[in-house]
């Protein structure tokens, strides 16, 4: 049962963002310009970062979320599974292997990001700005995690709902409706 | 040095943001409506909520967000700010509320590891008077602070090592709050 009451219908982040608009307006609009926005990163390989930091944080929910996401993206649904069980073996690119692993010493700490992970992304062909977003996105879902696991929220057992949740975020992106979440009556 | 080119002499969240700045102002937006606002509901002053991010970051070691809460939160406690050093010194003994006291028990269990917020602990900050909005900002901002000292420390940012440099970000910080530099701006005279 999470810590605070919240609307029962809206399980996991939704219920929260739902809670709290006035926080929830900037971290939707940072997380819809970071994997939805401009840039040389795809929008699969994005949600890759999300989804290894998530099950690194054992947070479920948004494991389960952004896993579905990249595999919608990706068209298949192996990849995500293989980069949380093993980055360097899994079938992406030398710069995602590298940019991946930034992500996993970033979930750690900040400081753990050394000088060589981040020559080894360079040397792949990583650009500045894609270290940048990698920092920032794993960043972004630690705040994610830690905000979902903190105040207990629900994680459906269901897969359908995360089918459905995957489905959200990658036709409508991190943007809230209009008019919010109404509860569904039929 | 920096990870990646950021502007030279321009410290921390600061750098980031103008290399980065249509990220930056959200970065900016929720610190303003979390350590300026919060909830509807919720007892904490401005003070209390910059030492969270204070005590945070110290947690983390994040030197630069540590040392630039830390002053915001001296400033706005203005003849109590003691209070600051005392808690970041030693919690336990620090002459803060017991209600404060609870909530730095959660923010740092979120900040280990946030599936360790337990019942417990909740019900002791409840039992000392925090309300539901007190234990959600708490939660939020112990969180952003994560997401913050990660993104600081993670890119390797300038971190100024003269406690004096962050006496003027905090003023800055507590009169002016949290809005977006420009590049145009002297790190000099606009550090907050």
């Amino acid at each position: 049962m999470p810590h605070i009451p919240l609307p029962e219908q809206l399980p996991g982040i939704t219920g929260l963002l739902e809670n709290r608009l006035d926080t929830a307006q900037p971290i939707r609009e940072l997380t819809q310009l970071l994997l939805r926005g401009e840039s040389t990163l795809s929008q699969g390989e994005r949600e890759l970062i999300a989804a290894l930091v998530s099950s690194r944080n054992c947070t479920n929910f948004c494991e389960a979320a952004h896993t579905k996401a990249a595999d919608l993206l990706l068209g298949d649904d192996v990849t995500a599974r293989a980069v949380k069980q093993d980055i360097e073996t899994a079938p992406v690119s030398e710069k995602m292997k590298a940019l991946l692993q930034i992500a996993a010493f970033t979930q750690q700490s900040g400081k753990a990001v050394t000088p060589e992970a981040v020559a080894r992304a360079r040397e792949a062909g990583a650009t500045d700005r894609e270290i940048h977003d990698t920092v920032l996105i794993t960043a972004l879902f630690s705040l994610y995690n830690k905000y979902v696991d903190g105040l207990a929220t629900v994680a459906p057992a269901d897969p359908a709902y995360y089918q459905m949740l995957g489905e959200r975020i990658t036709s409508r992106g991190y943007v809230r409706p209009p008019g919010g979440y109404p509860v569904q009556t039929h | 040095m920096p990870h990646i080119p950021l502007p030279d002499g321009v410290p921390g969240i600061r750098s980031l943001v103008i290399y980065r700045p249509d990220t930056g102002q959200h970065l900016y937006a929720l610190a303003q409506a979390l350590l300026r606002a919060g909830s509807p509901d919720s007892t904490l002053a401005n003070a209390e909520r910059e030492l969270i991010a204070a005590f945070v970051s110290k947690q983390n070691q994040t030197d630069f967000c540590m040392m630039s809460h830390a002053a915001a939160s001296r400033y706005l406690y203005a003849d109590q700010r003691d209070l600051v050093d005392q808690t970041l010194a030693d919690t336990e003994t620090s002459p803060i509320s017991a209600k404060l006291k609870a909530l730095l028990i959660i923010a740092d269990h979120v900040r280990a590891d946030a599936r360790t917020v337990s019942e417990e602990l909740v019900a002791a900050a409840r039992a000392e008077g925090a309300t539901d909005g007190d234990i959600h900002d708490t939660v939020l901002i112990a969180a952003s602070f994560c997401m913050y000292n990660r993104y600081v420390d993670g890119l390797a940012t300038l971190t100024p090592t003269d406690p004096a440099a962050y006496d003027a970000m905090g003023e800055r910080m507590g009169t002016m709050g949290y809005q977006l530099p420009t590049p145009q701006a002297s790190p000099a005279t606009h550090l907050s």
